[in-house]
């Protein structure tokens, strides 16, 4: 409330109130309180300039307004001097109202920004020409305060037609910033789609308009605003992007509304086993392969909820897919769908374990999964760094990987050493002694 | 820990100073509006609140009934409203629409909103608008700065990240200007700033017109130096995990406001605690700025010597005992808790980091800091996006290194495009908006490589790092990287001024500046002790591994470092800052 009131040392200096100080000598507190009723008559005047007639009207109670004082803080100091009653007291004294706006309307650019910024009373009104309306503006930007550069394009918002301020935004571009961010603070979008579309920034305005969707919270008037969104000029990264959202919710809501059905009717095992947490609705495009991975495996390539069916439309890479669906059918045990992942036959019938990752990811990933140490050792073994084979081995207990490699590497001092780690009597450790004692074998150490 | 402390290192200045000057003018406020009266609190000004004032001072003054803000219908009966709020116009708004239905139901009470720490044009004008301008008298409460520890101050205001960097919005800058003036004239005079960043510039452009507006009274420095960031000129190290005890339990747990909760993992009970973690705590006083492998083995220590304590009783008479129970007791109850508390802590930590690989994880980040083996951190990140195990920031953080330049080497890579463009955007099809945008505004040129070649902010990975025994700064990132601001601060400290870094700013976009503020002529061992305390003030936030980098730097050349920042932030929070995913 004190940043509201107009600064003393400008009434003081300022030419115009030379008379107004010259009174102030004869004048007094005492002579205040009598004209009380005078002034009273003027506070719509006064009002422009006190946001806070409430506690002026305490102060007004008859007791000596410099006892108000008494409840200041470090803020204190200002308001003897700030406090109105000191130079409304002489109403016969005052300018004329015509004249006293006069004066507060003769800042400059510079100083109406200097007073915006300390909090002090000011006047935008005058800046009616364009020029000035301008002048006003880049000294708000020079002045790097944001809080007024916003207030002055408020004031431009509110006496300047939209066409004429979009068109002076353009060369201003810190100005600019900041009239985006306050429309996007009032929620005002069609104004800003409106600004975009007169700076040809039909991008922006696309993403701006697509952005609406985090508003619509039933489905199918999502999809709708969605498939409504594919007219407008995105770039073509995101117009691919805005498709695959458009189709991606409309498929769930397909899903959504059949599972749902399923699951309730209590027709399919797999969702009395493993009842649905939540909806998919809405969910990303990998949580949805991974639904599909873990309710759907299986299905034929022309349903819309078959994994197949998904990366196809999704355009989901090999990795993506594998280890996607890896997660799934792990997670339901399915080691048999695992094991048929990585299969591939080559053109003689053979089949052959490949896969687009490292099988030490495999492993790890398996081993997430709480997979038996039966299933482990079949990837641990495909793991084609030997080092790395024996580490994971030994991180997940394979034994028969670890002494094979052992074996197949000679090793008859690691073998030696190994057997001393697994228990006595375990047939890891008869296998052990088996091969230590086979004499067929030719050791390197 | 074992670190040598130079003897000379002058103390800190006693911040509490700035809580008591908030809580008067908190107080002074409330009585601004006399008579009962129900208090709006917005979220995010309660825990501040709660470090200078509590309940029983609100209560005092007449504050009645505490809510807070949420931006629903209330339910409040007294007739008279106080809201104490951020100036935003989402919460403003809220306002509006309980003024303006008390208005409709013809009910009469009387608003205040008090607007911390200063009120904006656009709420005014928001008020003005809805009709309710008059209604609603407002005030400022010029709480700029809280004391989060003896040598942390922060603005607690993280929207600056996003309101400045991202949407190129100044109207904090005056309010920086402003934190920084309240210090100049409680701890000052300044004798000399430095800076680098264009907000930084601004800053301090706004500091001194509000210096030259107001008067100056004569007093002994407590602070001679001051040196002002920008976040946008170190983005990389705010980006890496975080390997300090106090920096992890941000990472993990999220310290607020100076203050940690706790899962019942850690407390091993049923219910989960609040603690306040700063110097006060002795057992995390100790160990907040240590690497992480080295606190296992203190709080061992420190859990033996304390056994020991306690062992004493075993041999006394019943006059020892009862001055053990007196004196000792207490203290050893004391640390006792604490101890264990943070023992939970750093196992709860391991088995989380254990779990989601944060070895490989660190391999990774050292790699692309290095320049090293960039085809084979892409394709881990790659996994780890595909897999999920990453959260969408990890992807961010992904896309942000490309831009800062960290990925360069890696020819224009089909791998980035075809992820960002399947992944990045659909994972999270709430992420509306063009996240890449929101990184250009960020990126810099590709620099990181020559500058950390300059300033040599990798160490050659082919020596022994000794954690026990810092030899510099890198310890806080496993002795892997200096961090980029800190270095930047040691260098013109060092030099006083920017000379010989002409390439460095070159680099970081300039805006670099070193002003001699005009010293008083105080006597020459006062001087000399407020000159080596130095205030550095991060705008846009900053971690706690900075904050330890900068005790080290502190600890090692006999000077004190005072942090302030507009928010403690880590990688988690910068990205989510730039996450536009709510309606």
């Amino acid at each position: 409330m004190i940043r509201g009131k107009p600064d003393e040392d400008d009434y003081w200096n300022s030419s115009k109130f030379k008379a107004f100080t010259f009174d102030d000598e004869d004048d007094d507190f005492t002579r205040l309180k009598e004209s009380k009723r005078a002034v009273n008559s003027i506070r719509s005047l006064v009002e422009e300039e006190d946001e806070e007639d409430d506690v002026e009207k305490v102060s007004w109670s008859g007791e000596p307004v410099g006892r108000k004082a008494k409840t200041g803080s470090f803020q204190s100091f200002s308001e003897s001097f700030g406090d109105p009653s000191i130079r409304n007291y002489a109403p016969e004294l005052r300018k004329p109202k015509s004249e006293y706006k006069d004066y507060v309307s003769d800042w400059t650019p510079e100083e109406t920004v200097k007073r915006m910024q300390q909090g002090k009373v000011y006047s935008l009104e005058k800046f009616r020409s364009l020029q000035d309306k301008l002048l006003l503006l880049d000294e708000a930007v020079n002045a790097h305060d944001g809080n007024v550069i916003t207030a002055v394009l408020i004031y431009l918002k509110k006496s300047l037609s939209k066409e004429i301020l979009f068109r002076e935004l353009i060369t201003r571009e810190i100005a600019l910033r900041h009239y985006i961010h306050y429309l996007k603070e009032i929620g005002e979008q069609k104004l800003l789609v409106e600004l975009f579309k007169s700076m040809d920034r039909t991008e922006d305005m696309a993403l701006m308009q697509y952005r609406d969707h985090l508003n619509v919270r039933d489905e199918n008037k999502k999809r709708d605003f969605l498939k409504n969104c594919l007219s407008f000029p995105f770039s073509p990264d995101d117009a691919t992007h805005v498709q695959d959202h458009y189709t991606l919710l409309e498929r769930q809501i397909i899903i959504e509304a059949n599972d749902k059905q399923v699951e309730s009717s209590g027709q399919a095992d797999i969702f009395k086993k493993y009842p649905r947490k939540a909806s998919i609705l809405n969910m990303p495009i990998i949580t949805t392969l991974y639904y599909s991975c873990f309710y759907h495996y299986g299905e034929s390539d022309g349903t819309f909820s078959s994994p197949a069916n998904i990366r196809k439309t999704f355009r989901i890479s090999d990795k993506q897919f594998l280890l996607t669906c890896l997660g799934a059918r792990a997670k339901l045990k399915a080691w048999f769908d695992v094991d048929a992942l990585f299969t591939t036959k080559n053109w003689l019938g053979y089949t052959k374990k490949r896969s687009p990752i490292g099988f030490h990811r495999i492993v790890d990933i398996l081993q997430k999964n709480n997979a038996p140490v039966q299933v482990l050792q079949d990837y641990v073994n495909l793991v084609e760094d030997v080092e790395q084979k024996i580490s994971l081995a030994q991180k997940y207990k394979c034994h028969d990987v670890i002494i094979n490699t052992y074996r197949d590497l000679k090793d008859r001092q690691q073998l030696i050493v190994y057997r001393g780690k697994v228990e006595r009597g375990s047939s890891e450790y008869r296998k052990i002694e088996e091969i230590l004692s086979n004499s067929q074998l030719r050791w390197k150490n | 820990m074992a670190h040598s402390v130079r003897r000379d290192a002058p103390e800190l200045p006693d911040f509490s100073l700035l809580k008591r000057l908030a809580r008067d003018q908190l107080i002074y406020l409330l009585e601004q509006l006399p008579g009962r009266k129900d208090l709006f609190i917005e979220a995010d000004l309660m825990s501040p609140l709660d470090r200078i004032a509590n309940v029983t001072t609100l209560k005092q003054h007449d504050v009645d009934k505490l809510y807070k803000v949420e931006h629903k219908p209330i339910v409040s009966t007294s007739d008279q409203l106080c809201f104490l709020i951020r100036p935003r116009i989402k919460t403003v708004k809220w306002i509006c629409d309980v003024v303006n239905a008390d208005k409709a139901f013809g009910r009469f009470r009387r608003y205040k909103i008090i607007f911390s720490p200063q009120k904006f044009y656009a709420c005014e004008n928001l008020l003005e608008e809805q009709g309710i301008f008059g209604d609603v008298t407002t005030d400022e409460w010029s709480f700029y700065l809280l004391p989060l520890d003896d040598d942390i101050i922060s603005l607690e205001l993280p929207e600056f990240f996003r309101d400045y960097f991202l949407e190129g919005d100044q109207r904090w800058v005056r309010t920086a200007g402003s934190a920084l003036h309240l210090l100049h004239s409680v701890y000052g005079p300044f004798s000399k700033v430095y800076g680098i960043g264009r907000c930084s510039k601004m800053a301090y452009e706004s500091w001194r017109e509000q210096v030259e507006e107001g008067e100056q009274r004569a007093r002994q420095a407590e602070i001679g130096n001051v040196f002002l960031i920008d976040r946008d000129v170190d983005l990389v190290t705010p980006l890496c995990s975080q390997v300090v005890y106090e920096g992890l339990v941000d990472d993990i747990f999220r310290i607020k406001c100076g203050c940690v909760e706790f899962c019942p993992d850690v407390t091993s009970s049923d219910k989960s605690i609040k603690v306040m973690l700063n110097s006060q705590d002795k057992v995390f006083n100790e160990i907040r700025n240590e690497h992480f492998s080295q606190v296992f083995g203190f709080l061992s220590q420190k859990a033996r010597n304390l056994q020991t304590a306690y062992d004493k009783r075993s041999g006394m008479d019943i006059k020892q005992m009862k001055t053990f129970v007196s004196e000792e007791l207490k203290g050893l109850k004391q640390e006792h808790r604490l101890l264990s508390l943070h023992i939970g802590a750093s196992e709860s930590m391991m088995k989380k980091k254990t779990k989601q690989d944060f070895q490989e994880l660190l391999k990774t980040e050292h790699s692309l800091l290095e320049g090293f083996e960039i085809r084979e951190c892409i394709s881990y990140i790659e996994e780890h996006i595909n897999r999920q195990s990453y959260g969408i920031e990890h992807l961010l953080t992904f896309s942000n290194l490309k831009q800062l330049g960290l990925l360069v080497e890696q020819q224009p890579g089909e791998t980035l495009t075809v992820m960002e463009s399947r992944v990045g955007k659909l994972v999270n099809d709430k992420t509306a908006g063009k996240l890449t945008d929101a990184f250009s505004s960020l990126a810099k040129k590709s620099n990181f490589r020559a500058l950390g070649r300059r300033l040599n902010l990798v160490p050659k990975s082919d020596e022994e790092y000794d954690l026990r025994v810092p030899r510099d700064m890198a310890y806080i990132f496993s002795g892997a990287y200096i961090p980029l601001s800190c270095k930047l601060i040691e260098q013109v400290l060092e030099r006083d001024g920017w000379t010989g870094l002409e390439e460095v700013t070159r680099m970081l976009n300039g805006h670099e500046f070193a002003v001699t503020a005009g010293s008083n002529g105080s006597d020459a061992r006062v001087k000399t002790d407020s000159q080596r305390i130095i205030l550095v003030m991060f705008l846009g936030g900053c971690t706690f591994s900075e904050i330890s980098a900068l005790r080290f730097l502190g600890r090692e050349k006999g000077l004190k470092f005072i942090v302030v920042t507009t928010a403690i932030t880590n990688s988690a929070r910068l990205l989510e800052s730039m996450l536009d995913n709510h309606a």
